[in-house]
């Protein structure tokens, strides 16, 4: 192991080891307990310079129902759910299927369509902007769910067909030429076969992509107008100009605004490390 | 044999591949190209295939090249997001040694240390527009703590996002803040792969500190360092949120970048076409980017096989 093991060291550098990392995760985490500290800050208590400090008083009930008050905060959460949801579940589903065949079958355009799938990755959004708005509103999905999840079922696809055909093609290839001399169609065998081998890697990249829908704010920002279906992300940014000075509030609400993917990260933190450091070891 | 069983394997790709391919090629491949062909004209963004009455696009009208003459000889903001988008380039990249060097720092086996580096990951999984409302007030002149910090020093505190030659910085120091989270997450999985027994026969070789990690440890480490790389290059390139949220391109377009300035002209300057070239320059920049690293890559690999 590099560096050596602590344990090979004195008890006072022990210590100091123990010392140094709390130190360090408290700086490294000083913005977001600033935050969350905020969150549960009486108005007064901003008036009155404490910006940083331990709260005077704890509003956190108070502060926390303010924010879904007039009842937008809580549509922007749920339009959030509501379209990174089908997204995640879509995606998954296409890329699985692409993944199976280009890894799994002999082709003439195979190379071309996984080249396609990886080089997507590359693309500055900038450059599909006046595009894909066009085509949602010829489409009549302009500023509707429809419209948000179909354009990232689409874009994500990409990433997730390249990693799940590069995890497919290192699954023993005579389990499926079993299955085929046995007569099992190409369907059962990614129903009964692939599927249930590659659930770590849907783990995986269900949970990474959860979280980069729900962080989306730039498609959100062209493919929606008004509260109807804009994320939580959008919606945070437009209600921290209705709060103005209500720091109190806009913590409240960036708390709320982060909290599913955090949730997410620590329930399944194993399969989200390995979706994220897929390729890090051997490249 | 029914036609179905004897035909399947060639049918199966076209059939498991075609929704996918298919999504695909219609909101990614499909835009690319009419972006480029929107940017030879000149469109406020409505009612793009009006004609009138000799039958000839009424709102779309083919400029060639002018957008993307103008953008060169006409336009400051251009030359301006251009080298914010440079800065951005080069100074993303510190969040590499930073990543590796919190890696080593936390690649111990004591009580608790999942917990403590689940925190450390914490930053990644939050959004722009939260970390970008963050650092907005760690800035703040009057009350954030930035001003306690300089303070602390002796120096006088000063408005860093209103501050034209400070304001880019200010924004990729938070937009620093996920990305060592991020580079950190694949610097530890990368040491895990590390290789034992060539750590032993550094240590009997005398090898410690710096020079084990300069020669036996970095180099096993490259799968990280390319992946790190690709990946904060082409998040810096990309880099819009933030700058959206934190100064919304301000002041006086000092933090512009390629991205913004698209999104900008387009959406509220109504200048489809003009948009479309920046934001075809953005996307050739970005190609000879990946297109150079990937050559670079290939040619070591194939040198040292």
């Amino acid at each position: 192991m590099f560096p050596t093991p602590i344990q090979k060291y004195s008890i006072p550098v022990n210590i100091l080891y123990r010392v140094a990392l709390i130190v360090t995760l408290f700086i490294w985490l000083m913005p977001l307990i600033a935050v969350m500290l905020t969150s549960i800050r009486t108005y007064d208590d901003i008036l009155a310079g404490n910006y940083w400090g331990w709260p005077k008083d704890i509003a956190a009930i108070e502060n926390y129902s303010a924010i879904f008050e007039d009842g937008r905060m809580a549509r922007y959460f749920l339009n959030s759910m509501i379209i990174t949801l089908p997204t995640v579940f879509g995606t998954l589903l296409l890329s699985s299927m692409a993944g199976f065949s280009l890894a799994m079958h002999r082709f003439k355009l195979n190379i071309l369509l996984f080249c396609m799938f990886i080089a997507g990755n590359f693309v500055p959004f900038q450059i599909l902007m006046i595009p894909v708005r066009g085509l949602t509103v010829d489409l009549g999905i302009y500023n509707t769910y429809y419209g948000l999840i179909i354009f990232h079922i689409a874009f994500q696809t990409g990433f997730c067909t390249f990693f799940l055909r590069n995890f497919i093609k290192e699954l023993p290839f005579e389990l499926i030429e079993a299955a085929r001399a046995d007569g099992a169609t190409e369907w059962m065998i990614y129903r009964k076969i692939i599927l249930p081998l590659i659930v770590p890697a849907l783990a995986a990249l269900g949970v990474l992509e959860f979280t980069f829908i729900w962080n989306d704010y730039f498609w959100a920002l062209i493919l929606s107008q008004g509260d109807g279906v804009k994320p939580v992300t959008v919606g945070l940014d437009n209600m921290r100009g209705q709060w103005v000075a209500n720091y109190n509030l806009i913590s409240a609400g960036s708390v709320i605004a982060a909290l599913p993917p955090v949730i997410m990260f620590f329930l399944m933190q194993r399969h989200f490390i390995n979706g994220l450091t897929f390729g890090a070891v051997k490249g | 044999m029914t036609f179905w069983e004897r035909n399947q394997l060639k049918l199966a790709p076209f059939l498991f591949l075609s929704p996918a391919v298919g999504l695909f090629l219609l909101f990614v491949i499909y835009p690319i190209a009419d972006s480029i062909w929107v940017s030879f004209h000149e469109w406020s963004g409505v009612n793009r295939y009006a004609v009138d009455d000799e039958g000839n696009l009424k709102n779309f009208k083919w400029v060639g090249l002018d957008n993307y003459i103008y953008l060169f000889t006409n336009d400051d903001e251009f030359y301006v997001s251009v080298f914010n988008n440079i800065k951005w380039f080069f100074f993303s990249l510190i969040a590499i040694p930073f990543g590796i060097l919190l890696a080593l720092f936390l690649n111990q086996q004591i009580l608790g240390i999942r917990w403590v580096k689940s925190f450390f990951y914490f930053p990644f999984v939050i959004n722009a527009v939260v970390i970008g409302i963050v650092f907005t007030w760690f800035y703040n002149p009057k009350y954030g703590s930035l001003t306690y910090l300089l303070g602390f020093f002796g120096m006088e505190p000063f408005p860093i996002l209103s501050d034209e030659n400070y304001a880019t910085y200010g924004i990729i120091v938070a937009s620093l803040f996920p990305g060592i989270a991020y580079t950190m997450i694949i610097y530890i999985t990368g040491l895990t792969a590390v290789s034992k027994d060539m750590i032993e026969a550094g240590r009997i070789d005398g090898a410690s500190g710096f020079t084990m990690f300069w020669n036996i440890i970095l180099p096993q480490l490259r799968p990280a360092t390319l992946i790190a790389v690709v990946v904060t290059i082409v998040g810096a390139l990309r880099s819009f949120d933030l700058i959206a949220v934190m100064t919304g391109g301000g002041p006086w377009g000092s933090t512009n970048v390629l991205a913004y300035k698209m999104y900008e002209d387009s959406l509220f300057n109504f200048r489809m076409g003009y948009g479309a070239s920046t934001a075809v320059i953005l996307f050739i920049l970005m190609d000879i980017y990946i297109a150079w690293f990937l050559y670079r890559l290939f040619k070591r690999e194939s040198t040292e096989k």
